[in-house]
């Protein structure tokens, strides 16, 4: 992005008012087409006509088919390419969303997910006649369990949210078989969402953290509540602050010292890939998100994976269909484990996020992985002294560095001296930044942090785009102690203006209403 | 630097000064203790230029025989049915493969919209209120579904028929562990849910009572007496303890039922194969309260099992305990109409450990597939292509059932998928049909490990083999089975 580019934005944010392509009123599929139209032609049934009663009797019969649209071929790409430019997406512009780690994705990846011999394999073919799929299964297993420093993997788990459940049943498991009935499990106040409510859905009790001073875990809070009733730590490092925690070795060392284990929660792993090791760090359990540090495509909310790494002494549960190189050296799942705390879900995993995630690794390599990691770093640190540098000094004063000096891969601001100097919200500085052309950070995460925004730009970006973010970030400032009102009013320029959610929560509307006969 | 990475050493030089410290490692040593670095590189080879990773990763798919590779017949879950080329096109689009989830509606409309397209195209497949955006995929929706049960009514009691697809069962097991239920399986009859069983099962204490349509062994269950069952079999018992062990009258039921629904009722679950739902009964008619599956048949690719999506359908009195995102209609300040998500207080990051369940993200590429796949097919198109699927399926099993060893595993009605026993070991005849390009079906006892399984093939048909294939496939069997040695079904057979 040039420093041209930048200055066309702001003055087109500045323009408010004026109505861009795209604003037509929205109307879904169900609201276009005519009756008979038609996309699909169907093929010729072939076989003997049989009476219908004897196919399937009446009583099974569904009465009426589903209202869906009856639109054809050309009207669902000239409607689903229009909604598509109704999206902002990571292709068109910079996506600092903390925690979401929103690095570049390569086509690659797409063009080897979509060969043949990968996107239209069955899961129940044989394993002699998926030696390739099993061999990459086998390599990511192998390669992810070295990124975390253990050995024993599993990438059945779905995402990130099921590979930490799929984690906390481990725990679970590793307890119960030694007679241990342990129920508690300790997360830090910084933790996402996905870490509580876990533990509330593997049928154990939340106690919660406390943060000290540096934005790690409250030692003593920790030694205060680790005793032989908790099973485990959920913790991510570095956390939702950017922060590494400075004490790691001694959490684990009391962990471990109530019988407990240590969970690494791996959304955050981007920062540390080549330069730290959970294993290493003493953690026992980890989750991968492939969707984050491993760049399978975030799809607008998913699809996601997330394997699960785990020291020798959790391997016992591991989920069925571990693969196994024999002595042959063919490649097979195992036998399950008498132990296995079961299957998380159907067949082995997100086998398409394995192909991207893997051709990624394999593009990188050791070195590559180590760099992605080292600039990642360097971008967040980068833009974190350039926003408080910017404005000369205007932003540091008015959205303060929540904690730390340096950070790792990302930081948390706070908005709170801003929104008290002029009223303007977090929120509106979010919207304000749509007409800008950026997506704004994470807002309003971690719960702690006064009107927090959480900045995570991620290795993929150049210092230009850094350098125009830190500038547009310092402009909303200045015009937010000019006129409240214009990022109050904030966006401006987008497909819809600022949206009631209050009314969407209060009176739900989940789906289009169907006259009989639609369409309406 | 890598070709994804872009700091040049001017760059760097001007980042590191306006950071402040000599070098990245500073930057790491000073926040991360030296214990816990990495002494040394990650043991992982180079990385590669683009096209030899493309060389690399095209030489391991070719080492995989897929569907176009042979003759298939495989399903059990996944099935492979034709993707138009327009669904390529729009999963690969940037504006739907690269944002996020969308926290800010304003600049996600498209997506938003997509969602609740795809939220009612699913309301009127299941026949029921509400849908979520989508969820993993199919069994662990089922999972998710008890634990919907559980939230809504409190109790510990799961009934599942053993026609569930054994993924599912081992799915809903290792969740159910988790969140504090028991299940209890009742059993088969003549290739349906036992009638008998289902009712005696249930109780109650009974939370959930899930079924699947048609079942893992391709039979079409009676899901409206299932339903009903279920509910009634609650009611009498439940009143029956209440009362002190005087039951209630068939009528009295009725009645409970008629005035909204029946006290003490578990929720009735059923996991449905959405192709078949242009000529089945949809679970909303049938009585079912909560619907889910796996939406790979809808304009997903095979994958070797995932990436896909599960649905989640409910009846509207659940909306408040369902998992997952839900999209939403509203307006903006210029009264224009527009979308965002709804209902986020049922979710983990704002209701963190009283979430109604911890999954974060939908599915919304694969369920953006799902729901083009359906506004393709349309609404003529998705009974066409069902009438389709149950005429090749019915001439399928009435030719493969007259083959010399082997036979119709029960006398249900199938729709898109069927099982046979052989008089000979499945393994067996597998192999020796593979050496002829044809893939016959799942060889049942090795997924599903059930002793009664041995024998058993399940063969599935999509709208891609054609009555040619369907005869390619019963003269190659008949070949397999007369070259393989006879043994009676069920006797125990080492490979």
């Amino acid at each position: 992005m040039s420093a041209d580019s930048v200055s066309d934005r702001m003055s087109a944010g500045a323009v408010h008012g004026e109505p861009p392509l795209q604003r037509e009123r929205a109307r879904t599929i169900f609201q276009k087409g005519a009756p008979g139209r038609r996309a699909f032609q169907c093929p010729q049934t072939e076989v003997p006509l049989v009476d219908a009663e004897e196919l399937l009797p009446a009583r099974f019969r569904r009465a009426q088919p589903p209202r869906l649209p009856e639109v054809s071929e050309p009207e669902i790409v000239r409607h689903y390419v229009g909604l598509s430019k109704r999206n902002f997406d990571l292709d068109s512009g910079f996506y600092p969303l903390g925690s979401c780690t929103m690095k570049h994705n390569p086509r690659l990846h797409e063009r080897v997910a979509a060969l043949p011999g990968h996107a239209r394999m069955h899961p129940l073919q044989d394993g002699e006649r998926a030696q390739g799929a099993l061999e990459l299964m086998w390599n990511l297993q192998s390669a992810l369990g070295e990124i975390a420093g253990l050995p024993h993997v599993s990438l059945q788990p779905s995402a990130g949210s099921h590979g930490e459940l799929a984690g906390v049943l481990l725990t679970r498991a590793y307890h119960e078989d030694r007679g241990e009935l342990r129920t508690k499990v300790l997360t830090p106040d910084t933790a996402h969402g996905t870490n509580p409510a876990t533990v509330t859905m593997a049928g154990l009790e939340l106690v919660s953290l406390a943060t000290n001073e540096a934005g790690g875990v409250d030692l003593d809070d920790l030694r205060a509540k680790a005793d032989g009733g908790v099973a485990c730590l959920m913790l991510t490092n570095p956390n939702t602050l950017g922060v590494f925690d400075p004490n790691i070795e001694e959490i684990a060392q009391i962990v471990h010292g109530v019988g407990a284990t240590l969970y690494y929660d791996g959304a955050n792993l981007n920062a540390v890939m080549g330069m730290s090791r959970p294993g290493d760090m003493g953690f026992d359990i980890v989750h991968f998100n492939l969707h984050k540090s491993f760049t399978q495509p975030h799809g607008g909310g998913g699809p996601g994976s997330g394997p699960i790494a785990t020291s020798e002494r959790i391997a016992p549960y591991l989920p069925q269909g571990v693969v196994v190189r024999g002595e042959d050296g063919d490649f097979a799942f195992e036998a399950p484990r008498p132990k296995s705390i079961g299957r998380m879900r159907g067949f082995h995993g997100n086998y398409g996020c394995f192909v991207r995630a893997y051709a990624y690794i394999c593009s990188l390599g050791a070195d590559g992985l180590k760099d992605a990691s080292e600039v990642a770093v360097l971008n967040a640190n980068y833009l974190r002294a350039r926003l408080q540098e910017a404005g000369d000094g205007d932003v540091a004063k008015h959205l303060p560095l929540a904690y730390g000096e340096l950070c790792m891969h990302e930081f948390v601001l706070s908005g709170g001296p801003l929104k008290r100097e002029t009223g303007v919200r977090t929120l509106d500085l979010a919207k304000r930044l749509l007409d800008y052309g950026f997506h704004p950070p994470t807002v309003y995460f971690p719960l702690l942090v006064d009107e927090a925004l959480m900045v995570e730009p991620t290795e993929t970006e150049t210092r230009e785009t850094l350098d125009a973010f830190a500038e547009a970030i310092a402009q909303i400032v200045a015009e937010a102690r000019a006129d409240p009102q214009i990022a109050a009013g904030a966006p401006y320029t987008t497909p819809v203006r600022r949206l009631d959610e209050v009314a969407a929560a209060r009176k739900p509307v989940l789906r289009e209403a169907l006259a009989d006969g639609a369409p309406v | 630097m890598s070709r994804y990475t872009a700091i040049t050493d001017a760059d760097l030089k001007h980042m590191l000064a306006t950071i402040g410290v000599a070098s990245v490692q500073e930057i790491f040593d000073r926040q991360i203790p030296k214990a816990v670095q990495l002494d040394g590189a990650l043991a992982l080879p180079q990385g590669l230029p683009e096209q030899d990773v493309f060389a690399h990763l095209r030489e391991l798919a070719s080492r995989n025989t897929s569907v176009e590779e042979e003759l298939s017949f495989l399903g059990a879950g996944m099935y492979d049915h034709y993707v138009p080329a327009l669904i390529d096109m729009l999963m690969e689009r940037s504006e739907f493969l690269t944002p996020y989830t969308p926290y800010q509606p304003e600049i996600s409309q498209g997506g938003l919209q997509v969602m609740f397209e795809y939220q009612t195209a699913i309301c009127e497949l299941t026949g029921l209120d509400v849908s979520n955006a989508s969820v993993y995929e199919g069994p662990s929706a089922v999972a998710a579904a008890a634990y919907l049960a559980k939230l809504h009514n409190g109790k510990r009691r799961i009934v599942a028929s053993a026609g569930l697809h054994p993924h599912t069962l081992a799915t809903l097991a290792t969740h159910a562990h988790g969140f504090g239920m028991e299940i209890v399986e009742v059993p088969l009859r003549e290739g349906v849910t036992d009638a008998e069983a289902w009712a005696e099962a249930i109780d109650g204490q009974t939370s959930a009572a899930i079924f699947a349509q048609p079942n893992f062994y391709g039979a079409v269950e009676d899901a409206q007496a299932l339903s009903a069952a279920a509910k009634a079999a609650a009611g009498v018992r439940s009143s029956a303890d209440e009362n002190g062990g005087g039951a209630l009258t068939r009528a009295d039921v009725g009645a409970r039922r008629a005035s909204g629904g029946v006290e003490g009722a578990p929720v009735v679950i059923a996991q449905v194969d959405p192709i078949t739902l242009g000529i089945l009964a949809s679970p909303g008619e049938c009585g079912v309260d909560v619907a889910v599956g796996e939406g790979q048949p809808l304009g997903n690719r095979l994958d070797f099992g995932g990436p896909s999506f599960g649905f989640f359908a409910a009846r509207s009195e659940f909306v408040r305990r369902m998992p997952g995102r839900i999209a939403g209609e509203t307006t903006d300040v210029d009264g224009r109409r527009g979308f965002v998500l709804a209902l986020q207080t049922r979710e983990q990051h704002i209701r963190r450990e009283k979430a109604t369940s911890n999954i974060c993200t939908a599915q919304a590429l694969n369920a953006l597939g799902g729901v083009v796949y359906l506004t393709w097919l349309g609404r003529r198109g998705l009974v066409e292509l069902g009438e389709l699927l149950l005429a090749r399926t019915h001439y399928a099993r009435e030719t493969l059932a007259a083959l010399d060893g082997a036979e119709k595993l029960h006398e249900q009605p199938v729709v898109r998928e069927f099982a046979l026993r052989l008089d000979a070991d499945v393994a067996a005849v597998r192999r020796r049909c593979a050496e002829r390009g044809v893939n016959p079906g799942v060889d049942v006892h090795a997924l599903s490990g059930r002793e009664e399984d041995r024998g058993v093939l399940l063969v599935a048909l999509t709208e891609r083999r054609s009555r040619a294939d369907i005869d390619r496939l019963a003269e190659t069997l008949q070949a397999a089975l007369a070259a393989t040695d006879r043994r009676s079904a069920g006797e125990a057979v080492s490979v």
